[in-house]
């Protein structure tokens, strides 16, 4: 491989860094009250309101079954609303936070309803209100599986990211395509393709090797 | 402890409880009457499904009655909302049979939790909160992890946890079901201890007579929603009036029946009457014996008897036989003279 392709791959990687730290933070932002109060809004449940849970469920099902190219291409309207233009690693930024709220909050949900029933009676028992049993119970008690489900989201942006390339969001997936396919350097492909499957790994053990470290349900051996 | 709320400090009035279901209700509790004296120790026992934890529930509003009122501290529970409940809870400590420790926070932590739910200052939550650890012994393990702990320190945890916030009331539901012979009597000890030093008042509910054998005041027996019979636990356990607490109490009231007599225990005659024989007190049960034999020309014989502690007081079991045309002659004389009778069967 040329040296020159060196720094293209540096940039590329980088644009697709900030594309997916960008949209996993806005994704948790928006994904976590999501999914915590779709966790807590059935009927009868903390913050009973089963009609909401009802619609906002629907509206979550119905995005996670957009194939995400079509979302993509679908807003391209409301992005360049909020961002002004419809291309570059920005614009990428609004689908890819759009396709990663949902599947959070589903994440969330999911790790929140584990959590033993017996705690949140405890914690009632003691006079806690709704939300300090959300921010003092369920939430640290549901870490070690939220923390799993934002591994899995992240990497699922990593593999999103490279997909928005193809309507020139750049990065990674966008280099793998202009310069491996369309100008047919089959060594920028693989190049490409390495560097992902690093990514992938390095945020699997970072997720998992965090999940591990704040997972209290089993002994540890202690001092040693 | 029936009838006036006076000194009770739980009384609950006339509650009955009804959950929805399919084409109809559930009744789970129907027309309890009970008060649970201030500083007693009470416990209710009851078959599984009788509706216990459901009572338990209400006095501090997890559940809610659907008829009745239940007055705790002078405070009706089951209409108080919001703010008004919350803090009502803050005074009612409860403990759990699964002991429902936070697992991602330590000894400290878990205790910590219902200080920091009430708002206490940081620094007060501190000193309090090793104040307890000390109290149920747990002093060298208060940086554990509630996986590092067995079921009867966990128990402990759950115990400090729920006098956190200086609670008037204690419940346990089932607190020591899960765990082994030897512990239950620790945590047991620990709940006598706690109402002991610190006045306060505990209702549990437990399906194990020996339970409140060794640590209740007073209790009463629930079936099918319905207490059946209510009073001190020595009386109780002297002389059982409803066949739900016979039941119950047979097995724990040390006296049983030598293997083969109760192969052969037919429920009518013919044979000889066996009786079990109930004293309390140091009542000289050997004279009653001899007189029955000198003055009524009975003589019976003996199956088996114990005398254990019920409270501090003794308490006595013995297991007889007399002839079975003798028998309703035999009880009626034990019965003037003190003492509770109750056939058992009849053996060849
Ligand atoms: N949320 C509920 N919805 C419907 N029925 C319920 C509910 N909770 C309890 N019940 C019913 O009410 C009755 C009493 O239940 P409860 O849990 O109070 O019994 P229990 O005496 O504590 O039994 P156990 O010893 O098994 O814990 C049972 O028939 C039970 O099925
Ligand atoms: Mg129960």
């Amino acid at each position: 491989m040329s040296a020159n392709l060196i720094p293209i791959l540096w940039d590329a990687t980088m644009q697709t860094l900030y594309m997916v730290a960008i949209s996993a933070i806005l994704g948790t932002l928006g994904g976590l009250p999501l999914g915590v109060f779709l966790a807590c809004s059935q009927r009868g449940e903390l913050l009973s309101a089963p009609w909401v849970n009802k619609v906002l469920g629907l509206v979550v099902n119905a995005t996670r079954s957009v194939p995400f190219i079509i979302l993509v291409v679908a807003i391209i309207p409301f992005t360049r609303a909020v961002v002004g233009t419809s291309i570059g690693t920005n614009a990428a930024i609004v689908p890819l936070t759009l396709a990663a709220v949902p599947f959070i909050a589903r994440l969330v949900e999911n790790a929140i309803r584990e959590v033993d029933q017996g705690l949140i009676e405890a914690a009632r028992a003691m006079g806690a209100t709704p939300f300090q049993i959300i921010r003092k119970v369920l939430i640290p008690e549901a870490l070690p599986g939220i923390t799993l489900g934002l591994t899995l989201a992240v990497v699922s942006l990593i593999g999103y990211s490279a997909m928005v390339g193809a309507v020139g969001g750049q990065g990674l997936g966008d280099l793998g395509i202009r310069y491996g396919y369309q100008r047919f350097m089959p060594e920028v492909m693989a190049a490409v393709v390495v560097i992902l499957i690093v990514l992938v790994q390095l945020v699997q053990s970072l997720g998992e090797w965090i999940a591990a470290r704040v997972d209290r349900r089993a002994p540890r051996n202690r001092g040693a | 402890m029936t009838g006036t709320a006076q000194g009770a400090a739980i009384s609950f009035q006339g509650v009955g409880k009804a959950y929805p279901k399919a084409g109809g209700q559930v009744t789970a509790l129907a027309d309890v009457t009970l008060s649970v004296p201030t500083g007693s120790i009470t416990g209710i026992i009851g078959r599984s499904g009788a509706g216990k934890s459901t009572l338990l529930r209400m006095v501090n509003g997890l559940e809610r009655p659907t008829e009745g009122r239940v007055i705790v501290a002078g405070h009706d529970v089951g209409a108080a909302r919001g703010g008004a409940l919350r803090a009502i809870r803050r005074d009612v400590g409860m403990i759990f049979q699964h002991f429902n420790l936070l697992a991602s926070r330590t000894v400290r932590g878990n205790v910590a939790l219902p200080l920091e739910v009430a708002g206490t200052p940081r620094a007060q939550i501190r000193a309090r909160v090793d104040q307890l650890i000390e109290q149920v012994g747990l002093g060298p393990l208060a940086d554990r992890y509630p996986a590092e702990l067995s079921g009867g320190q966990k128990q402990r945890v759950g115990i400090a946890r729920a006098l956190a916030t200086g609670p008037k009331v204690l419940l346990s539901d089932e607190a020591t079901s899960a765990l082994d012979p030897e512990t239950t009597q620790t945590v047991l000890d620990l709940l006598a201890q706690i109402n002991r030093d610190l006045g306060l008042t505990v209702l549990l509910i437990t399906h194990e007579m020996a339970v409140l054998r060794d640590i209740a005041s007073h209790m009463a027996v629930i079936e099918a929603g319905r207490i059946v019979e209510s009073g001190a636990t020595y009386d109780i356990f002297a002389r059982p009036q409803h066949a739900t607490t016979r039941r119950f109490l047979s097995g724990v009231t040390g006296a049983t029946l030598p293997a083969f007599v109760a192969a052969r225990l037919q429920a009518e005659p013919p044979g000889d009457q066996v009786i079990r024989v109930t004293f309390a007190g140091a009542h000289a049960t050997d004279p009653m014996l001899a007189r029955l034999a000198t003055d009524l020309g009975i003589s019976a014989n003996i199956l088996g008897g114990t005398i254990e502690e019920i409270g501090t007081k003794p308490f006595g079991n013995l297991l007889i036989s007399v002839p079975h045309d003798r028998g309703d002659q035999a009880r009626a004389f034990l019965e003037t003279h003190g003492l509770t009778t109750e056939v058992l069967g009849h053996v060849r």
